[in-house]
């Protein structure tokens, strides 16, 4: 169906164009003057200000590893969270506890542990799917690194970025 | 019998050591910073008027962001498509920047220095000298347009030539007005006159403040406008940048270009809306002088003091200072006509008025006589 614009009629003052000027002028200089006085809020100049202190307490940024209060890394190298990682992002090398350990009845931890943080796509489903709450996704955001092998993250630079996190469940601790 | 001078006694070695001097200070200390700056200034204004920042980053204020771009383009691989012509390919950017820069000769950018007048070459010609060489600015543009060998290119180049051609006839008949009231095609002598008598548009003083003067102020103000928008159009700003218009031609004349011959288009163009904006100072804002005649040299050949001649320098690039910032607010406010309404604009608009324009300041000078 065909639509008909109505054109409106302009008056010959509106035709002029010189009316229409000094409104868009208006406009822009309004602009203007309220950027300039700062009475417009801006962009975050970014590397100087940022939102860090302001990231809600669900924010999905670098997914870390992390150890409990008795210092034990939490990670018992189930691979779920290999598993279930859309992108393929983790790779996991189990290794057996040695009889000798403290922890020697949890059995498995990573040999190594790495995310390569050019694929992870911050979904958060190795978080979800952990049975041991030993992965969380942190408020780390600026990730960067000058080659791709540094863009993977090891077992090491996992454990530094999750630290200690406590209240955590210990179901380990009851066990003999 | 006396010995026939040689050519190299007649040299004026005065006029060429301070010509030299003049040249060198003000294209290329003056007016190539300013072209510089008006690239950061529009960037940051026109960041300012959508609520962004803008470059910021280098140097103060961002203030050197000018320097780190021509760095840029510098180091920029400069390719040159198979399929252009070379030669008229390579010409172009150098005709665009060229004429740009040839037409700083003629503008008065102060009064007297050291005795020295603070003009390039004191022509008695000097609007229809910037007229003949700003015309040749469509060259580099058709050039580009057609050794480019490509469609949006040649698109760019075709539209920019119609819309030259037929502003420059606005252009020059909006002056004429102007120079019959004045009498003189001498810029510095034009400019002296407002410095006395009140500035084209703004006859408050002197022998402007009369009926006679404020009478003639109203041809004088539609010469204003006709001349600031065909300037507009001359420099293929918006709201008249069809030549360049990106929606529809990519960028225009100069999309096969790259690195530093696309930046001398750039700068051209900027070049170009300085020296308009100084151009449109000079003849309707009363150039380099002080308003309500403050410290206005009596006579056009009288000493001025060396203080006062730096002011009159400083009041000339102030105001063209604030012409380039209305230049950057308008191209931020306004958008592009469309091409028959540009056309149309330019031929069955203002080519009239104009011309009624001048007939109108001859019968008003006949009757005020």
């Amino acid at each position: 169906m065909a639509i008909i614009v109505q054109r409106p009629k302009l008056k010959w003052w509106e035709q002029l164009y010189l009316p229409a000027l000094v409104s868009g002028m208006r406009v822009t200089l309004g602009h203007l003057v309220a950027t300039l006085t700062r009475k417009t809020k801006v962009t975050m100049q970014y590397p100087e200000e940022k939102w860090d202190a302001n990231l809600p307490d669900h924010y999905r940024g670098a997914p870390a590893l992390v150890t409990d209060e008795h210092g034990r890394e939490r990670c018992v190298a189930c691979q779920l969270c290999e598993f279930i990682c859309p992108p393929r992002a983790i790779t996991i090398k189990p290794e057996e506890i040695p009889s000798d350990d403290k922890w020697a009845k949890v059995e498995k931890r990573p040999r190594a542990f790495e995310i390569d943080m050019i694929r992870c796509i911050y979904c958060g489903l190795c978080e979800e799917v952990c049975p041991e709450q030993a992965i969380y996704l942190r408020k780390d955001y600026a990730i960067t690194g000058t080659s791709r092998a540094e863009m993977v993250h090891d077992k090491e630079r996992l454990y530094e970025i999750g630290g200690v996190r406590t209240g955590l469940v210990n179901k380990w601790n009851d066990l003999k | 019998m006396p010995m026939p001078l040689s050519p190299f006694d007649r040299m004026d070695w005065h006029l060429i050591i301070a010509a030299a001097i003049k040249i060198v200070v003000f294209v290329f200390f003056v007016t190539l910073p300013l072209v510089a700056m008006s690239v950061w200034a529009e960037r940051r204004v026109s960041a300012a008027i959508q609520d962004r920042v803008g470059p910021n980053r280098v140097g103060p204020f961002g203030l050197l962001q000018a320097v780190a771009d021509g760095i840029k383009f510098l180091l920029k691989e400069d390719f040159t498509p198979a399929h252009v012509r070379k030669f008229y390919f390579w010409l172009a950017p150098a005709l665009t920047m060229v004429p740009a820069l040839l037409t700083c000769a003629v503008l008065p950018f102060g009064s007297q220095l050291f005795g020295e007048k603070m003009v390039i070459a004191d022509l008695d010609v000097g609007p229809l000298f910037v007229f003949a060489i700003a015309s040749l600015t469509v060259y580099g543009i058709v050039l580009a347009g057609w050794a480019s060998n490509s469609k949006y290119p040649f698109l760019g180049g075709v539209r920019s030539t119609s819309q030259m051609i037929s502003y420059e006839i606005c252009m020059g008949l909006s002056i004429v007005p102007l120079v019959m009231i004045y009498g003189d095609l001498n810029l510095g002598r034009i400019v002296h006159e407002q410095a006395q008598n009140g500035w084209a548009l703004l006859p408050l003083w002197g022998e402007g403040l009369s009926l006679k003067g404020f009478i003639l102020a109203i041809p004088m103000f539609v010469s204003f406008v006709i001349f600031t928008t065909s300037m507009f159009a001359e420099t293929n700003r918006l709201p008249f940048d069809l030549p360049e218009c990106e929606t529809e031609l990519v960028a225009g004349y100069h999309t096969e270009y790259s690195s530093m011959k696309f930046a001398l288009f750039f700068l051209g163009e900027y070049a170009a809306m300085i020296i308009g904006s100084g151009l449109c100072v000079t003849l309707f804002l009363g150039g380099w002088s002080l308003p309500f005649g403050w410290l206005a040299p009596a006579t056009i050949d009288s000493e001025v003091p060396w203080w006062q001649g730096l002011i009159h320098i400083g009041a000339f690039f102030a105001k063209v200072i604030g012409f380039i910032l209305f230049f950057i607010v308008v191209r931020w406010t306004l958008p592009r006509f469309r091409y028959d309404q540009l056309m149309r604009l330019g031929w069955v608009f203002f080519f009239e008025i104009a011309l009624a324009n001048v007939v109108l300041t001859a019968i008003l000078l006949w009757v005020l006589k």
